[in-house]
This record gives structure tokens, sequence and C-alpha cells, in this order.
């Protein structure tokens, strides 16, 4: 990257781990580490809507929403997540392609599970066998985010109900008594109320999720644990420019203190964030604000 | 092939004794589910062994965290933070490839590159924490009372410890430290999925049930057979872990007895 680095041989210490952290595979390793924070910042808004969707419903009057709502908070418990990814990744995929065979070639006279095969009519391809490099990797992406989505999605609607059932009766009450509907209530009393109860849980959940990233991997998708992977491995001196010994070791180490100092600011800024939502609630958290600050 | 012949070909193959090579083809419901449950003796071995050494470190832990020194305390902070702070499958990761580098150095360290006890290892530090953390929680929040008994009777150091404080601790840490366990179960899932080789194919239920899902591309059968052991397992710990709640309540009045609740902690 460097002028300098034409002539890795002859370059020592610093300049040469300057070259050497700039390669092209380095380069890999750093977009993969943005593809990280990518999928945090989709996953999470798209995780709490499915998580707020599946608590509303088992909440829900209408009976067979309410089981549908506590099927899918209480899906997750009990089985390793591990076996969860594993699974939606290749269900969504054939789900979807699935579908498309039903839409684009009704007429289609084999079936479509034939012994250990998956058969669908080449138009139902997703994507397209012909279509671009770019575009497979942008749907296993895609693929990775929604199975997030999902599973992180049920703790998350754990999280809400439980926050929504912590919310005090009376504040409901109160707005029955100012003679509220249910939806009035469910929109302006209830919802501003339980985050607070609920951050505790979500503040926990965001860790996890941060933590859950290294799945990736296992999901196909050219993450960082690849990379490290890829690049830690013994190179030889015939195939590069920059040969050394096996080095997995210290790209792990690498990954270890990027992932700790994630959490580690992760958990202040979540410290803030609860000191500022705390304000003014009729909480033991904003009840000792109000004492220190009187 | 009858469903006995495979249960007897399969059933051990996990730790190698039996049939030598898996089902390539026509794959029965049987096989799968011989294959998969041989496969949850892992998860079960290295679940239960590091749950049982962990315990003890885990209790170290949590009395290092709340003692006043800063030589106990300090170290018991990090190791707790480290291990809490980081993704378990990076921890795998990264423990192997340590052990690999000094297996050269140390020809005597070479069993560590192996799953059954370099995984071990991480498991147990790794579940050390999160219990240790769970412990510290609890003995934070024994009842003053209590202690001042304590001192009162005259009790102190170690039998004040044995007495008083430790069993305290542990009755208000068992709802939370029985979620740990169960989590524990999962997390073993990890294993052969984070750089520890799977010797001669003899991997846990999950190294199995992907087997299947990737040959036959079919994961509505493996997978949701893996949930059927796994629940089966929660459902059991659930139960040993509540008859030693049990046992540690069994001085209070029925109503104030800490209840169980299963609420699973997830992914590390």
């Amino acid at each position: 990257m460097f002028s300098y680095c034409t002539d890795p041989e002859a370059l020592e210490g610093l300049a040469w781990l300057s070259c050497y952290l700039t390669t092209g595979k380095h380069m890999g390793l750093y977009i993969s580490v943005v593809t990280v924070l990518v999928l945090l910042a989709i996953t999470a808004p798209v995780a709490l809507a499915f998580g707020f969707a599946g608590a509303t419903a088992a909440r829900s009057k209408f009976l067979p929403l309410r089981w549908l709502g506590k099927g899918y908070t209480s899906i997750v418990r009990g089985v390793p997540d591990i076996a969860f990814f594993m699974f939606f990744v290749i269900a969504l995929d054939q789900g979807f392609e699935w579908l498309r065979h039903q839409v684009k070639c009704p007429d289609w006279p084999d079936a479509i599970r034939q012994g250990n095969d998956f058969v669908v009519c080449t138009a139902a391809k997703l994507p397209l066998s012909a279509s671009p490099q770019w575009l497979h990797e942008t749907y296993a992406f895609f693929l990775a985010v929604l199975t997030f989505a999902i599973v992180f999605g049920a703790f998350a609607a754990n999280v809400l109900f439980g926050a929504m059932r912590a919310v005090p009766r009376p504040q409901l009450e109160t707005a029955e008594a100012y003679g509220m509907t249910r939806r009035q209530t469910f929109w302006r009393i209830l919802v501003p109320q339980m985050w607070v109860y609920a951050l505790p849980g979500l503040s926990n959940l965001w860790m996890v999720l941060i933590k859950a990233t290294p799945l990736l991997f296992l999901l196909g998708v050219e993450d960082i644990v690849y990379w490290a992977r890829e690049l830690g491995g013994t190179k030889n001196a015939r195939f590069t420019d920059y040969p050394h010994g096996d080095w997995r070791m210290w790209y792990f180490f690498a990954l270890l203190v990027f992932y700790l100092s994630f959490t580690k600011v992760s958990e202040v800024v979540l410290e803030r964030i609860m000191k500022r939502l705390t304000h003014g609630q009729a909480t033991s958290g904003g009840e000792a604000q109000r004492r220190a600050n009187a | 092939m009858s469903c006995w012949v495979t249960v007897q070909d399969y059933a051990l193959r996990s730790i190698g004794i039996g049939e030598r090579l898996l089902p390539k083809s026509d794959f029965t419901l049987c096989q799968q589910f011989t294959l998969i449950g041989s496969g949850m003796f892992w998860n079960i071995y290295f679940g239960v062994l590091a749950l049982m050494t962990g315990f003890f470190f885990a209790t170290a832990l949590a009395v290092g965290k709340n003692s006043s020194s800063a030589w106990a305390r300090k170290p018991s902070e990090w190791f707790i933070f480290i291990f809490r702070g980081s993704p378990l499958f990076i921890q795998f990761f990264f423990a192997y490839f340590v052990f690999l580098t000094l297996k050269q150095s140390v020809p005597l360290l070479a069993p560590f590159t192996a799953a059954w006890l370099g995984a071990l290892v991480v498991l147990f530090c790794n579940t050390a924490a999160y219990s240790g953390e769970i412990f510290y929680g609890a003995l934070l929040s024994i009842p003053k009372g209590d202690t001042e008994a304590a001192d009162a009777y005259g009790l102190s150091g170690w039998a004040r410890f044995r007495r008083i404080v430790f069993p305290t601790m542990m009755r208000l840490a068992w709802p939370a430290y029985t979620n740990e366990a169960i989590f524990l179960f999962h997390a073993t899932t990890l294993v052969f999925f984070s750089g520890f080789p799977v010797l001669r194919q003899q991997g846990d239920a999950l190294y199995y049930a992907s087997y299947f899902a990737d040959k036959t591309f079919n994961p509505f059968i493996p997978y949701p057979i893996l949930a059927f052991y796994f629940i089966i397992l929660t459902l059991i710990v659930v139960g040993l872990f509540g008859l030693v709640n049990n046992r540690l309540n069994r001085h209070l009045p029925q109503e104030r007895r800490t209840k169980m609740r299963f609420r699973p902690n997830i992914i590390r």
C-alpha cells in the first residue's frame, strides 16, 4: 500500500509490519470487520421489531395470535442456539426457493425433494446461477441477517413481554379512568414506560448479540473468523512476499481483544443510556437519582 | 437392515465403538436418531465435567472478587471480564491455536490440542467465570442479619464462610446457576465447529446433525431430532437442580422458598 512496500524482503521491523498489515488480503479482514458492524447495525433494529411484534402478539386477546406469540418467545429456549442458526439458514433458503418455484414454474412435473436432492426449476434458483458473485455474497449475508433477527427477535420478545408486564398496573388503570381505549393505553402509556424496564434485558441482549457475531462463520459468510484463519496460517515464501509461520494464535488474540474492547465500550454507553432513561421514573433507580440531586 | 442392527452399529459411534464408516446414502430415520443420540455423549461429557470442576473455581472467583485485598480482587475481576466479555467461539479458536503453538516447544502438552481435554479447559474457565459472577451477585445479597448473627455467635474466618456465607450464597444463586448449567450444555455444541478437530468423525450431536443436513440437504429432520435430545437433557438438568434447590431451601417456610424459573441465558 505504501510506496516503500515494493520490496518487502528489504524491510525490517515496523516498516515490514506496516506493509504486511496493509496487503490486499488484510483489507479483506478489515472489510469483514465492517461486515460485522453492518450486521449488528441491521440486525439490532430488525430483531427489536420482531421482538416487539412477538411480545404484542403474546399479549393479544385473540387466542391463536397469543399462541403464535407465546410459541415464538419460547421456541428458542431449551435448544442450543447454534442449532437454530444452522437450521434457519438452510430452511429459509429452501423456503424462498420453494415459494419462487410455486410461482414461477407451476407446471413443473417432478417432485422437489428427490431422495437427497432439493431440485427447483432454474428460474426459481435464488440467486439465479447466472447472477454475479457479489449478489451471491449479498444473498448469503441477507440470509444471515434474517436468521440472526429471527433468533434474537425471540429473545427480545421475551424481554419486552416481561417489561410490558412490569409497568405498574395503576398507570394503566389511570389511563382507563381517563377513558382511553385499549389501543390508546398501549401506545401512549404502556410503550413509552416499558423501555426503562426493558433496558437491562435489552442491553444484556446487545452484549449477547455482539458475542454471537463470530457465528457468521458457521453461516458461510466470509467473516473475521474466516480471515483470521486464512491470514494466520503458515505462509510459504514461494507464494507470498510476506512469509511467516503459524500466526493464527496472534490473529485470534487480536479478535479477542477486539471483542473485549467492543463489549467494554458498549457497557459504558449502555450505562449512560440507563442513567438518562431512569431520570424521573417511579423506580428505585429514578428515586436514587432524585435523592442524589436533592 | 433393521433398526436394532443400526443401534448396535452406531449407538457408541461417537466414542469410536461400532461401525467405522458413517452411513453414506439411503439415510433412515433410525440412523439419524441413533447417531445424533450417540453424539450426545460428548455434550454430556463436556457439560458435566466442566460444571463439576468449574463450580469450585467459581466459588473461589466469587470470594476473590468480593475480597478487600486488591491482590485477590483484581485477578478475579479480570478473569471474569475476559471470559464473559469475549465470545466463547473465539475463546475456543484462540485456545486451540495456543495449545498448538505450545505443543511445539512442550510435547507433553499434546493432549490439549484434542477436544476432549483442550475444549474442556476452555469450558471450565468459561463456566467458572459466568458462575463466578452469579455467585458474586449472590454474595452481595446475603442478608445483613445473617452475617451479623454469625459475628454475634463468634464465628469467623473459615467456619463463618462454611456455615453461614456459603450455604446462603448457594441458596440465592441456585436458580441463576441452574440456567447457567443448561446454557453450558448448549454451549458444548460449539466445540467441534471451532478449530478442535473431529477425530475419526467422532463428534458431538450437532456435528452429526449437520452431517445429515449436509448429506440429505434436508434440515427439517436432523435438527428437530437434535432439539428433541436437548429438550430432554434440559428437562433432566432442571429436575436434578430442582432437587438440590429443594434441599438448599428446606429450612425456609414454604412461601419464602425461591422458585425455580426456567430462563436460560443465551449465546456467549
